[in-house]
């Protein structure tokens, strides 16, 4: 196992060795993914223009949110996001070679694709992140600055254990991809928000059942010395590096159940 | 010694549907879950360095139980050794030591090269440099891939493809080679080439060999023993020559006649159809031989054109259900 990494980077370089082939094709998809997301702040700017703040939040306080949940959210896109292909696979009878391969099914499914456009959304992320931190006025101290720096990691996890345990559902529903869809890529959304903004029942399920507080909002409150209104016990603030563990935890035992329940194609 | 083994195996999937003469929405939507037995009780052995083809009708469960034995589908019902092994609880394992090779999926990363696959293959199989070399060098040779290891597979032929496949199945020396389908829609060239590969390499390498096709050439020319499965279940497990001479010995020559008459008669085949100046006269490889029948009917009517048909597998499962039903009237 040992090996692993090395063998992640050869698959991963064939990958992006096939789509630099089209080299016009690629920084096309870069420059869109970029510009298209791009769009996503310029709606909260348009807020901003009629509001003074969002539920005590300033506009510099919401790009933090929104810059750290596209970092992250994108990275994760880019290394795991060809996960909503696995449906085609299930259907395509693909996914019975993934299974005669001596490798794990989800280091295969993860391996099949590299998604390189994302990185104009990334970029995209680090600008208006880095605009936050510049206008953000932070008491910076070593426990915020550790905060920040674990973001990336738990955060991702978190993001990428949502990608995967909402795939399972492939495994017994195969066209589950747009279902799949509103908790991956609307969880790119929630978070870009100060999460007191959401009904109660939408606040509890993805912020807390699915655990999508702790990739930015929670540990926010404590950079950007922020009242906690949700009622919540503040040692939440700090627990994002423990609630990633226990949700990719989570989402391999419910991704090994899935597999376990594959079905396959006729024929 | 037994390197396969399959006691009771039983594969189950639920399938909902719609109930039928359902009536009002409600009805239309209300779907009932009907459990349909793919695999019902399956047993057989296979021993190392056989070559044993697996046939049965579209839909009889053979590509179910391939999938049970590569660790693909986890049994509903009894047990399943491969090399000792349980291949649904211990399916990385499983992997290292087979081949896989499914006519109708690929192996192969269709936008690289075909080299680079197998590079990719070296890699996620961990194979020994010098063991990859050796084995890349010894079936380039014998597959003749020479000529498009640089082309992206996306542009192969089905036959170079088929070429690239096998090749990418055995990279690592497997101890088991599956092969569902491996002949499927080529030519009589591809066909003869790719077969005369498979034998040479049971020889040479001592690879088991569990074969599915429709292709009752296939079975001839490559295995001894022969499995047939229909409705999930076993029908016949022995030797193929006993069965091709038991059920398959019939074959059929169609001939095109310049004009329409009456049925030709000639010494050892009888006329089974007549249409217009097309003639099915079906005869048995003891009775006569193809060649001789030919210039028989060639001596009577003016003839245009020939072909000959195998008995294909359906036939030869009915008869074997016909032949049973015969004996067990017979010993009743």
């Amino acid at each position: 196992m040992a090996d692993l990494p090395a063998i992640y980077l050869r698959l991963i370089s064939a990958r992006i060795r096939a789509q630099l082939q089209y080299r016009l094709s690629f920084l096309l998809d870069v420059l869109g993914s970029f510009f298209l997301t791009i769009i996503d702040f310029l709606a909260i700017i348009v807020i901003f223009y009629h509001l003074p703040a969002l539920a005590g939040w300033t506009l510099e306080e919401v790009a933090f949110l929104y810059g750290t949940s596209y970092v992250i959210f994108k990275l994760v896109d880019m290394l795991i996001g060809h996960l909503d292909g696995l449906g085609d696979q299930v259907q395509a009878g693909q996914f019975d070679m993934i299974m005669v391969r001596p490798l794990g099914a989800l280091f295969q499914v993860v391996t099949l694709d590299f998604g390189m456009r994302q990185l104009g959304a990334v970029l995209q992320g680090l600008i208006i992140f880095g605009l936050a931190l510049w206008r953000v006025d932070i008491d910076w101290n070593t426990g915020r600055v550790l905060l920040l720096a674990q973001m990336p990691f738990s955060g991702a996890l978190i993001f990428a254990s949502v990608w995967v345990a909402g795939h399972t559902i492939i495994f017994w529903i195969t066209r589950g991809r747009e279902a799949i869809n509103a908790f991956t890529y609307g969880g790119n959304m929630f978070t870009t928000y100060p999460i007191q903004i959401y009904g109660a029942w939408l606040r509890r399920l993805l912020a807390f059942i699915i655990p999508l507080a702790f990739v930015n909002y929670l540990p926010a409150l404590y950079i950007l010395d922020k009242p906690n209104p949700l009622g919540v016990p503040d040692a939440l603030r700090f627990a994002s590096p423990l609630v990633a563990v226990i949700a990719a935890i989570v989402a391999w035992r419910l991704w090994n159940f899935g597999v376990r329940h594959y079905r396959s194609t006729g024929s | 010694m037994a390197i396969i083994t399959v006691q009771d195996l039983e594969k189950t999937f639920a399938v909902s549907r719609r109930r039928e003469g359902a009536r009002g929405l409600i009805g239309r939507l209300a779907r009932e879950t009907v459990q349909v037995r793919a695999v019902d009780g399956i047993s057989f052995a296979v021993k190392r360095g056989e070559m044993v083809g697996y046939i049965g009708p579209n839909g009889a469960g053979k590509s179910t139980t391939i999938k049970m034995l590569t660790g693909i589908l986890v049994p509903s019902g009894g047990t399943v050794q491969v090399m000792d092994l349980d291949p649904s609880r211990r399916r990385i394992d499983v992997a290292r030591r087979i081949g896989v090779v499914f006519g109708q999926r690929s192996q192969l990363w269709w936008d690289l090269p075909l080299a680079d696959s197998f590079a990719l293959l070296r890699h996620i199989y961990r194979i020994p440099e010098q063991r990859y070399r050796a084995n890349v060098a010894q079936f380039t040779e014998l597959l003749d891939l020479g000529g498009f290891l640089q082309t992206p597979v996306r542009q192969l032929s089905l036959g170079q493809r088929m070429r690239g496949e096998l090749t990418a199945a055995l990279l690592h020396d497997p101890e088991i080679l599956y092969l569902d389908e491996p002949t499927i829609g080529l030519d009589v060239v591809a066909k003869a080439r790719i077969r005369e590969f498979l034998a040479q390499l049971n020889v040479d390498r001592g690879v088991t060999v569990l074969l599915t096709t429709h292709d009752m050439g296939d079975i001839e020319r490559l295995c001894s023993r022969m499995l047939v499965i229909d409705h999930g279940r076993v029908i016949y497990d022995g030797d193929v020559q006993a069965i091709k001479e038991r059920y398959g010995g019939e074959r059929t020559l169609i001939v095109d006649l310049e004009e329409p008459g009456p049925p030709i008669d000639v010494p050892g085949a009888r006329v089974v159809k007549v249409d217009g100046p097309r003639q099915w006269l079906r005869f048995h490889r003891t009775d006569a031989t193809a060649a001789s029948l030919v210039a028989a009917v060639a001596a009577r009517a003016r003839l245009l054109d020939l072909t000959i048909e195998e008995p294909a597998i359906e036939d030869i499962v009915r008869r074997i259900y016909e032949g049973e039903a015969a004996w067990e009237a017979s010993t009743a």
